[in-house]
């Protein structure tokens, strides 16, 4: 498979990255070569091999049910959160306007 | 006296402890030579100030009979991929610069609590996307080393560039590393030192910058093997903040280091022997199997039949996971925003993420968008996850036959930046034989092996089972002491 300018501009726009036409225009072979290099998986017998999910066997685990279990992970952080904001108001994100 | 950057870990904590010098001593020797090679372009902030608090605090413990850690008065190099409280943690983008986390990572929390220090935050590949440290928006990373009879400037590999360049310069005695596919192993590797990436699970991901979580492992980049044995242990540890986090005892590595191999197996995979790989590696991987032979070891064949596809079904993986992960760059809640004039949240999205990201991010965003994609989903992405699955399988089936499997890490030397930039794929190639033990989550480590006909080191790689870093260190400790890798850079910065 491979993929053209306006394939590249749709999948650019799916992944929230401005390009103008001359970044598109570089970016079709650089994907493409990649693209072509990967179709050799292609060759290779999966029948009855399941995806792998974890590379390690490993049991997901549940915390404690309480409140604030981790106290680096729980609540009362607003200050540390908007700490770095580009933007941040009243103690919230502050974004351009959404709604017309 | 002896010159205090000449010392690695073990030495500057025993030294430390018995009192031959103080903390305070090695970090002003260290920081001092940090401060002198800015020409490296190894750290992109240096912190002396962290270095020197965490000295005195262990001074003072010393001084108050209290039981020092096992990093006590070493400072070290922080890869630059690791939150930092009240540091800057940029991962070497742009779309980062001037974040300062109010959290530390767990791996850097358990290495201060060692009684380690921050000597600065090391340069990589932006991102950890690259194999050269030509990706990182604060600019190339330079190796110490050079090529005989030429000035050229040479790559310390990446994607932990700024970490292996430090280390080989001994302007740190030791630096943390993250290795995805590769990346702790590779800068080793290319720059004459040791790197160790752990069973993945052994090292919290836990305030590490996220490429592809399935994958990523952090792990110690140091100028032996001891050295590496003695930080792993500080580093590893289960941690409930990560989900992935392996919930097992750490090992004292360092103590059980044996390099008496007598009784074990080693592997040696036919199928890494590829078209494209210099002459003087192949010579090292026979030597190398001399020198495990040597140390009682018995030299096995053993066949990994899915090699070859290993780096594709890498290049789908990892940057799959890359898009996603990289999903929170939307310019809201840290790091940089594009705000054009009387645009909408969509066009701010896009405009951070245009001038924040550089262009092999991009790339392999967009590739991860692709094959993740309606349409292409099975197609790319659970036909690579199903061919992980084989390259895992491979790796327990030749585990039946051997202990510990013996490789070379690259298929080349290091090489002058700007060399590789034509193709992407050229540079991605330099991974084919670091990749499939990532995807595979085994303890994987690379160890100086020699120097080449051109004056730049190279190192070999041994490949263990899950949770078997120990007999990974050994066969490396084997390794180490016939080589008698003492080959160093000569200063010129």
């Amino acid at each position: 498979m491979s993929v053209d300018k306006a394939t590249v501009a749709k999948i650019a726009s799916l992944a929230r990255i401005r390009m103008d036409d001359e970044a598109l225009e570089r970016m079709v072979p650089e994907l493409n070569g990649i693209l072509q290099w990967v179709e050799q998986l292609g060759e290779v017998d999966v029948t009855g091999i399941e995806p792998m999910a974890a590379v390690i066997p490993n049991t997901l685990r549940l915390r404690d049910d309480v409140v604030d279990a981790d106290p680096l992970t729980g609540g009362g952080k607003r200050d540390d959160v908007l700490a770095n904001a580009p933007a941040a108001e009243h103690g919230f994100f502050g974004v351009p306007k959404v709604i017309e | 006296m002896t010159d205090l950057t000449s010392l690695g870990v073990k030495e500057i904590r025993d030294g430390v402890r018995d009192g031959s010098f103080t903390a305070r001593e090695v970090a002003e020797g260290f920081n001092a030579a940090v401060a002198g090679a800015a020409a490296l372009n190894a750290f992109i902030v240096t912190t002396p100030d962290h270095a020197l608090a965490a000295a005195d605090k262990v001074d003072a413990a010393r001084a108050a009979g209290e039981t020092l850690g096992t990093m006590a008065g070493v400072p070290i190099g922080m890869k630059d991929l690791f939150a930092t409280n009240g540091v800057q943690t940029t991962a070497a983008s742009h779309i980062l610069e001037g974040f300062t986390p109010r959290y530390e990572s767990t791996v850097s929390q358990k290495l201060w609590d060692a009684g380690a220090g921050m000597l600065g935050k090391l340069n990589l590949d932006q991102f950890a996307m690259g194999s050269s440290n030509e990706t990182s928006y604060f600019g190339n990373v330079t190796s110490p080393w050079k090529k005989a009879g030429s000035n050229a400037a040479m790559s310390p590999g990446g994607s932990s560039g700024g970490s292996s360049s430090a280390v080989a310069a001994r302007i740190a005695p030791a630096a943390t590393g993250t290795d995805t596919g590769g990346s702790i192993r590779q800068p080793a590797a290319f720059t004459g030192i040791c790197g160790i990436k752990p069973t993945y699970g052994r090292c919290s991901r836990w305030g590490i910058v996220a490429f592809a979580s399935s994958l990523d492992q952090a792990g110690p980049m140091a100028r032996s093997v001891e050295d590496c044995a003695i930080m792993l242990g500080a580093m590893a540890g289960f941690d409930p903040k990560d989900a992935t986090s392996l919930q097992m005892d750490v090992p004292d590595w360092e103590a059980a280091l044996n390099s008496d191999l007598r009784g074990k197996k080693v592997g040696i995979p036919r199928e890494y022997r590829m078209e494209g790989t210099d002459q003087a590696i192949l010579d090292s991987w026979e030597q190398g199997k001399a020198w495990l032979k040597d140390a009682g070891a018995e030299i096995v064949d053993v066949s990994l039949p899915h090699t070859k596809y290993a780096l594709p079904a890498y290049y789908i993986v990892a940057p799959a996971e890359a898009s996603s992960n990289l999903a929170r760059y939307d310019g809201v809640r840290y790091g940089l925003r594009d705000l054009p004039e009387g645009v909408g949240l969509q066009d701010m999205y896009a405009a951070t993420r245009a001038a924040g990201f550089g262009d092999e991010v991009k790339r392999r965003i967009l590739i991860g968008t692709y094959v993740l994609s309606a349409g292409f989903y099975d197609a790319y992405y659970t036909q690579a996850q199903k061919v992980r699955a084989l390259v895992a399988r491979d790796f327990a089936r030749a585990f039946e036959e051997c202990d510990v499997i013996l490789a070379p890490t690259t298929p080349t030397a290091s090489f002058p930046l700007g060399s590789m930039n034509e193709d992407p794929l050229t540079m991605y190639l330099n991974d084919v034989f670091a990749v499939p033990a990532s995807l595979a989550g085994l303890p994987a480590m690379s160890v100086p092996a020699t120097i080449n006909a051109d004056g730049l080191p190279l190192g070999l790689q041994l490949v263990g089972r899950p949770f078997d870093e120990q007999g990974v260190l050994n066969a490396g400790l084997a390794i180490q002491e016939r080589a008698g890798f003492t080959a160093k850079p000569e200063k010129w910065w």
